[in-house]
Formats: C-alpha cells, structure tokens, sequence
C-alpha cells in the first residue's frame, strides 16, 4: 500500500471550504493544547478563560473590538494585495509609516488647527499617503526591475520600525516623557470621537466600512476585475490589454494606504502617542486574518475580530494563569500551518494504492 | 548483447484533452546519435521525459539493454544509464562547475570530494573539447557554456545514453558546430545519443537514423542517406486528408492589415522576424506556412501589439504603435494565441469570466460603467455564447482549467469571433485538438471570412494551411522566402520553401 496524491478535477464546494477553515483552527487548538499542557497548565481552563473574557464581558467585549481595528485596517490592504497574488508582508511596516504620519501632522505640520473636522481628514490623509508610498516602493521595484515583493516588503518593515524608534527615542521624544522614549500626546483635535471611556472610537465603524469599501472595489468595478484577472495569468491579462505593471504598482499604493490608514487610526483612536513596538505585530497577523478570510472583505471583519479577541484572551490567561503571551505567536503559526496543510487538500486528494 | 541499447514499445501517454504519445516504438542502436524530429508539441520531449523517469507513461514498455525497466524517476534513469539535459537546465547558479557536478553523485556522501572532481572534470572537458573552468561560478557562464556543463555532469556520471533536447535552441552558430564535434566525440566513446529537435538542416548534419513524429505519432524512421530537407519537411508538417471542407471562392475587398518592414527580436535576443512585409486583404484568408520556430509567434504578438517591433503595422489603413494592445482590440483585432491556456485563458477564473476576458471596457459595443461593474452582468451574455459556440461545461462557474483542450479554443474562439472582428490573426488554431473540434474551428474561422473579417493564419500543418487559405506566404528564418497557391500542385514548391532550400521573392 502507498499514500498517492491526486489533483481534484473539480472546484472545492463551499461546504468543504468551511469544514476546511474550521478544521485547521481546531487541529491547532489540539496542538496548541499540548503546549500548554507541557507548561504545567490545564488547556481546558485556559480556553475557558480565553473564549469567556474577551466574548463573554461588557469590558473583554470593548478590548476586543479596540484590537480588531487595527487588524481589520491591515488585512483589508493585504485582501486587495493577495487577490493579485502580489505578497505583501509588508503590513506592519505601512502600518508604522501611517502611525508616522499622523504624528508627524498631529504634532509638528497641522498643530496649530483646532478644528478636528479638518485636522482629522489630514491626518488620515497623511497617514494614508506615507504607507501607499512604502507600499508603492516595492510596487515599483517588482513593476521596473523585478524585485520580489516578498523580500522587499519584508525589509521595508524594519526600515520603517526602526525610523519610528529613531524618532521617538531621539528628535520626537516628548518633553513630559521624563526621557521614556515617547512622543508628546497629540493635541484634542488630533482624537478621534471617543464614545464610551473605555475606548470605542470612530476608528472601529470606519474599520468595518472600509470592508465595505473593499468589496465594492473588488466586486463592483472594472479596477478589481482587472486584478482579479492580473491575479490568475498575468500574460492573459496583458493579452486583454491590462496593464499589469501599472497594476502591481496601484494595488500595492491601495494596500499600503489602507494599513497607513490603520496605523494613523491607532495613533488617533487609541494611543495618543508615538512609542517604539507600539504594535504587537499586527500587520503581520494580517496575513492569516486575510488568509483564513479567503480574501473575502466581509468574512475578514469576522475573522479579525475573533484575532481582536484571541489577542485580549490571551492577555487575560497570562495575567491568572501566568501563560506566556508568546503563545498568540503560536498559536498564529499553528494556524497557518493548518490552513496552508488545508489549502492543499482542497486541491488534492490523498488515496491509498496497491503498489 | 544486442546493439540495441534501448527500445520504447507502444508507449501511450495522454494529457487532459491532449494524446501526446499515441503508441510510439522507437530504437536507439549503440553508437548511433538518433535524431527526433517534430514540430513544437508533436510528443518528442514528452516521449523522451517518460524515457528520463520524469512521466509515467499511460502504456508501453521500455527496455535497456534488452532487458525490461520501469524508470519511476530521473535517479532510476541514471542507474541505467540515461541522461537528460532539458531546455531549461538544472544547475545550481551560485555553486561553481565542479560543485554542481559533484552534487548529483551517487558515491558522495555527507561532503563530496571537490578536488577529485575538479580533476576528473579537467581531463574529461578537455577529451570531449568542452571548454570549461571547473572553477567558475555557474552563474557567470552563458547559455552555452552552462549546457557544456550539464554535458560534462552526464560524461561525468558514464551516462550510455544521452538525451539532448533542442540543445542548439540557445547556442550560437559557432557554438552549435562546437557541439556537433563533442557528440561525435562522445559516440566515439561509445554512447548513444538521442538528439530532440525541429531544424532540418541540423538533423541531417549531426544524425545518423531520423525518427519524425507528428501530433504524437512516430510518422517515419529513416537512414540519414535518405533524407533530406524536403523529404523531412513534408513528413514533419504531414499531408493527411483528415477533414474535407468545402469553401466558397474569397472575396477579397480592400487591405485591412498591411505590415512594412516588421524586425522583432526572440525570446532569446536575436531577431527572430527579419523584415516581413505583407498584407491581408478583407474577406480573405493568407495562410502563413513554415517550420515552427522560424518567427511564427514573434510576427503574430508584434501584429498584436505585444511585443516591441520596429516596422509599420498598419490596420483598417490606421498606424498603429508597438506595443499597444488596447488600440488594436478597438480597432477590431481578434488573436488565437498558440498558447491558449498560458496566453489566452486565465485557468482559474470562471468560464464567464474567460468569455468576456478584454470586452467590458474596451470595446466600444460594450463599455459597462467602470465603478457600477458586477462580473455577474457577464452571465447572460455568456449564456448566449455558450449555446452558439456550443462549449460543453457544467456551468457557467467551472474554472476554466476543468476544460479539454477543445473546450478551451471554443472559449477563446467565442470571446474573440462574437464581435465581427474586422482582423483575426490566428495561430496554430488547431494544434492538439480533436477531429470534431477541429472541424469546428475551420468552420468557424471560414464564416468570418465569408462575412468579411481579414485572418491571418499561422500554421504549420499544411493540411491547416490547404483547407483554409486563399494564399499562402512561406516563412524561414524569420523572413517571407515565397508565396504559392493553396493548391496540391504547389506542394513541392511550398516544400522546399518551408526548408529554407528555394526562395521566391516576390
């Protein structure tokens, strides 16, 4: 007998593309369970308290949907980049880039509008244009001289990770920071519209309509049919008269700005203030959050919002059951691994044969 | 022992929608270079990959040495001692020569003795006139010498039969008299070369038994003494009488596509069409016969604006700029690439999404809104299209890549005929596909005609070329060397045309 691997004739239906996604998140809370068990810790009380927190409180709730925002920002750049199959890891330094930005405008170009209708537009403005900019750097490097966007954005994120600490541990560090590498808080009219004192902000609602807005580009206009077919056989596309280098070059200037988008609205929504490591790697748990989504904009506000809750969870579990939080990490990782172990077997089938 | 070192019986092999090897027998005598001769897509590498290990073949049976094998992987192949060097080479470009020899080796273990090698490399390279440094990093090499050194990795590894496929494709005139003389050198030797390749000339200069294969068929197997070009080309390009299509005389009105002077490079680097100028009037068919590989492909993509040319190219009498595809499709031209599923076709989108691939927004009978678009709006036009092109799929949704062969010309056919193009460049319109749908493209293309559309038809099947042409241009090298008549008596003419021996300029 022998294991042989047969290509599927037919496309995966829904169903088994669900059971498939549902699958790799159980088999990697298994795993992960074992994990935690050789760390001395009952697995099942740590998912109780995992799940219960963040889903199950008033104040866990709150968290959760603060930590989705910026999540949410970053895979839906990422969904516009991936359906072009143009890999883009380089979220997390958009995201930074936007941050970037907006304190740049909150606290040194616009700091003396008052007016948060139209300091606000300016910073968004700036933060979008600082990460399209990022983004349209590896753009132009794979459109004119065929640089692998998967290296180049990779490296962009340390260039830009290591600016932002540049700025906050030297020329940016706030004057009330007693030398903490800070920023200065932004000014009043630099915050977004806070709405309860715990912290939900216009951020979250404008999160969840840029998904909007992200499926009407993908679905409802010639720019997305273009990338769609950009996507599957970039030769055919220029056979159809799409310019495909032209398109590798906006898509990536649409993906960088919406995590750009992201980064200023964590700044004005949450933080208040630049900090180094202000991000605990959203932009890269973007990737399985657009990944597990399957590129779909709507499936990816769910999906992000249940990594917003795996994010505060895990901090929960790590304050009572003194987890490490490094097991987000993990867990991320596992997840992948399964996922991309599941993308396989749709396309493939695994039958035994009579050698 | 026999001085058959290897025999393949009845091998059968088949792809979705295409039969590459319809019960092939070929023999391969000790000490003999065997060419294998066909036009682009006739079976010959996949044949010699099913002899390498790398496809399994359907049916059939393969036997070294007179004993029966079953080669499961290119490894197996070494054991019994055939190598194959591909088109696309397998060497590793930051390892230097000796480094990349040494890795395919058996007896090296953890560390491969480097030293060792590089000296039997020495002293094998400089036997067989291979000029290469071991010690050069592979990437500094060029084609030519890069190949020399897969050359060297089968000498090195004692290969008894080796397996060359379209090794001159890459190399310059110069170096392709170069290897001429090192694979006499290694039949010397005593090894058994396989030489793949579709240029008449070089078969018969290196060869010394010549197996032609056509649409995945062995056609003939001849003695080098009695071959020669034209002997070979009508083999190649074949003359079978497999449909009999009635059409009505043309009526050709004015010019619709004139082309000047057109230089385009290759792939490769080198022109690859040399100055073509011909034109193609409404209403009529020009048949452009030759050998695959003499500029078929790079003439049709410049004509389409894919590929950068210098030249006129000048369509409904309006001049049109290299590179410009969108202006060309609106003014009317429809392309039947040769390679459908690579060029024409995106395999994982669905089969509506392929039928209206370039119409949306750039063709004026259609111009959907750019920002209020719903792919979905294309279904009920597709539906349309289905019925008339009758394109057997299970729905509208299917990804294109689930289709035959066949399926998929109809989908192109369908996509680029629905809008009474006024130009249609098509090429190899019928390459792998059945009688049936053959029949159907013919039939189709012939009804453009009659309404009024100017084709441009590159083939290399001659039967392609009688059925469907008004006239008929020969191209070799790159260059028109004649035009002739569709007609039985102008065969031997076109013939000699298409090997490159008779030349009738207009």
């Amino acid at each position: 007998m022998r294991l042989k691997i047969e290509k599927r004739h037919e496309n995966a239906s829904t169903f088994s593309v669900l059971l498939m996604s549902i699958l790799s998140v159980v088999v990697s809370l298994v795993i992960l369970g074992f994990i935690i068990l050789s760390l001395g810790k009952n697995p099942i009380e740590a998912y109780i308290q995992l799940v219960s927190w963040p889903l199950g409180t008033i104040a866990g709730l709150t968290q959760t949907l603060i930590s989705m925002m910026p999540l949410l920002f970053t895979s839906l750049g990422l969904v516009i980049a991936f359906k072009m199959k143009l890999w883009n890891i380089g979220a997390e330094g958009q995201f930074y880039m936007g941050a970037f930005g907006a304190t740049w405008g909150a606290l040194f170009l616009f700091n003396h509008i008052s007016n948060p209708w139209i300091m606000l537009p300016l910073l968004a403005l700036l933060g979008a244009g600082i990460g399209a900019g990022w983004g349209a750097l590896a753009g132009v490097m794979k459109a004119q001289l065929g640089v692998n966007e998967i290296l180049s954005t990779l490296m962009l994120n340390y260039v830009a990770i290591y600016w932002v600490n540049y700025l906050v541990y030297g020329p940016w560090k706030g004057a009330g920071s007693y030398n903490f590498p800070i920023t200065a808080t932004f000014p009043k009219s630099a915050i977004l519209p806070q709405y309860t004192a715990n912290g939900i902000n216009l951020g979250i609602f404008l999160a969840i309509a840029t998904s909007f807005f992200v499926y009407y580009l993908l679905r409802w206009t010639r720019f997305g049919f273009e990338i769609d077919i950009a996507g599957d056989n970039p030769k055919a596309a220029e056979y159809a008269g799409v310019n495909v280098k032209k398109m590798v070059i906006i898509v990536m200037i649409v993906s960088g700005a919406l995590s750009g988008l992201g980064g200023m609205m964590q700044m004005s929504g949450v933080l208040f203030r630049l900090q180094p490591n202000f991000s605990p790697g959203y932009g890269y748990t973007a990737i399985i959050i657009a990944l597990l989504a399957r590129l779909n904009p709507f499936v990816t506000v769910a999906v992000a919002f249940l990594f917003g809750g795996l994010i505060v969870g895990t901090q929960q579990i790590q304050l009572f059951l003194q987890i490490p939080f490094s097991l987000v990490n993990a867990f991320q990782g596992l997840l992948l691994f399964s996922f991309v172990a599941g993308e396989a077997l749709l396309h493939y089938k695994l039958r035994w044969v009579r050698a | 022992m026999s001085d058959i070192v290897l025999k393949l019986s009845g091998i059968v092999k088949s792809f979705p929608g295409v039969l590459a090897n319809d019960h092939v027998d070929f023999t391969l005598k000790r000490g003999e270079v065997h060419a294998l001769l066909g036009e682009n897509g006739a079976g010959k590498t996949t044949l010699m990959n099913i002899t390498y290990g790398i496809y399994k073949p359907d049916e059939g049976e393969i036997y070294v040495n007179d004993k029966r094998v079953e080669i499961t992987s290119p490894h197996r192949a070494m054991e019994y001692g055939i190598g194959m060097i591909q088109q696309h080479f397998s060497l590793v470009p930051s390892f230097s020569v000796a480094e990349n020899i040494a890795l395919g080796l058996k007896e090296s273990k953890i560390l491969p003795k480097i030293d060792l090698v590089r000296k039997k490399v020495k002293t094998l390279a400089e036997r067989f006139g291979l000029d290469v440094n071991p010690d050069s990093r592979i990437w500094q090499l060029s084609a030519g010498e890069q190949q020399r050194v897969e050359i060297l990795k089968l000498l090195y590894m004692s290969a008894q039969i080796m397996i060359l496929d379209e090794p001159t494709a890459i190399l310059t005139p110069q170096e392709a008299a170069n290897l001429f003389k090192t694979i006499k050198e290694m039949v010397k030797y005593g090894a058994s070369v396989i030489f793949i390749s579709h240029k008449l000339k070089e078969v018969l200069e290196i060869s010394d038994r010549i197996t032609v294969m056509r649409h995945g068929k062995v056609i003939d197997t001849l003695q080098k003494e009695e071959a020669n070009e034209r002997i070979l080309a009508k083999k190649m390009v074949g003359r079978e009488v497999v449909l009999k299509i009635s059409k009505k005389p043309p009526k050709p009105r004015e010019i619709e596509l004139e082309v000047k002077d057109l230089w385009a490079r290759g792939d490769k680097g080198p022109y690859a069409v040399r100055g073509v100028s011909l034109d193609v009037k409404s209403g009529e068919i020009l048949g452009i016969a030759g050998v695959a590989g003499n500029g078929q492909r790079e003439l049709a993509e410049s004509i389409y604006g894919l590929r950068k040319y210098t030249g006129e190219v000048k369509i409904g009498g309006e001049m049109m700029h290299s590179l410009g595809v969108v202006s060309r499709m609106k003014s009317g031209v429809a392309y039947i690439p040769q390679d459908r599923k690579g060029v024409a076709l995106c395999g994982g989108l669905p089969l509506y999404y392929n039928l209206f691939l370039k119409k949306p927004f750039r063709i004026p009978e259609f111009y959907l809104n750019p920002y209020l678009f719903n792919s979905s709006r294309l279904k009920k036009p597709s539906e349309q299209l289905v019925d008339e092109y009758l394109i057997s799929a299970s729905s509208l949704n299917l990804e294109v890549k689930y289709l035959s062969g066949g399926t998929m010309q109809k989908v192109v056919l369908a996509r680029e005929l629905s809008l009474n193009p006024k130009l249609i460049i098509a090429v190899h319109p019928t390459r792998g596909l059945d009688v049936g749908a053959t029949e159907f493209v013919y039939k189709t293309l012939l009804k453009a005609r009659d309404n009024g559309a100017a084709i441009l038809l590159i083939a290399g099947d001659l039967e392609e070329i009688f059925t469907l042409s008004d006239r008929v241009a020969v191209l070799y090298e790159g260059e028109i060397v004649g035009y002739s008549k569709p007609d039985e008596s102008h065969l031997e003419e076109i013939g000699l045309m298409m090997a490159g021996v008779r030349r009738v300029k207009k």
